[in-house]
């Protein structure tokens, strides 16, 4: 994707409350650039709830976000703990999100399913240990 | 057509920050685990929820809701508020019931929507 128009945020994983603005400032650009409001939507629902997966797990994170004439890709990018089973994270309802999290409404083990239902395509690459790395691409 | 400014009017709900009381409510959405309401709620809808803290705030701005309604006389963090304000999110409160509040926003929708339909026959 050479000449893909490319931005970068940093994902804070030490300030719960700043999780969000790299979604709603890729909403933002989006907005100007002229994307269709649904597929906006989708994709700042998405990369909102990949944020927020890696200030709950991983300490923060890279969000990068690549557009091209015909696609959208978002990039996370973490050096958290990996996750152990991407087939029961995938589950509804499976989380290892603490109390402390749930309490403030999240940790409902919902994320990565709606990362995977608010796009065309998810890929994860992730080692216990080492980190994660979430593609989420979108057809324009 | 149903506006947030009417809704407050007609419900007696309390303001907390209201940049666009203009804003019309299309629907209505109800719950408290924000990944769910992410994945569920619509543009335009009134979100009733209990939750205070101020990602209410970041979700109400993705999901473009009209409005966040505090049931139960809970009161949104001051970071929500000053969320919302910088962002132009409407926050409103009530000291009644999740139940009571979406019935009383439903029968809000449906009024309107018929005094809607019965001022366009008579520009007709």
């Amino acid at each position: 994707m050479s000449e893909a128009l490319h931005y970068h945020f940093d994902v804070d994983g030490a300030n719960f409350s700043n999780a969000g603005r790299a979604s709603v400032e890729t909403k933002k650009l989006l907005r100007q650039i002229g994307v269709p409001a649904e597929t906006i939507r989708r994709i700042a629902v998405a990369m909102y709830e990949g944020e927020i997966n890696m200030v709950i797990h991983a300490h923060g994170g890279d969000a990068d976000v690549y557009i091209t004439e015909d696609k959208i890709l978002i990039q996370l990018r973490d050096e958290g703990p990996g996750i152990r089973s991407v087939e029961e994270a995938m589950k509804e309802g499976f989380s290892t999100a603490p109390e402390n999290i749930r309490a403030l409404g999240f940790g409902a083990g919902m994320g990565l399913p709606n990362m995977k239902r608010y796009s065309d395509d998810m890929h994860i690459d992730t080692k216990v240990g080492v980190g994660t790395t979430i593609e989420l691409w979108y057809n324009l | 057509m149903l506006t947030v400014e009417k809704l407050i009017e007609k419900l007696k709900l309390d303001v907390i920050e209201l940049p666009d009381p203009g804003r019309e409510i299309t629907g209505g959405y109800a719950g408290d685990l924000l990944s769910w309401v992410m994945g569920r709620a619509q543009e335009g809808d009134a979100w009733v929820t209990i939750m205070t803290n101020m990602n209410v705030a970041a979700v109400a701005q993705l999901t473009d809701v009209a409005c966040v309604v505090f049931a139960e006389g809970v009161v949104p963090d001051k970071e929500a508020v000053l969320k919302a304000r910088q962002h132009g999110i409407n926050l409103v409160g009530s000291r009644k019931g999740v139940f009571e509040l979406c019935g009383e926003i439903k029968d809000s929708m449906l009024s309107a929507a018929e005094a809607g339909g019965e001022y366009e026959e008579a520009e007709v």
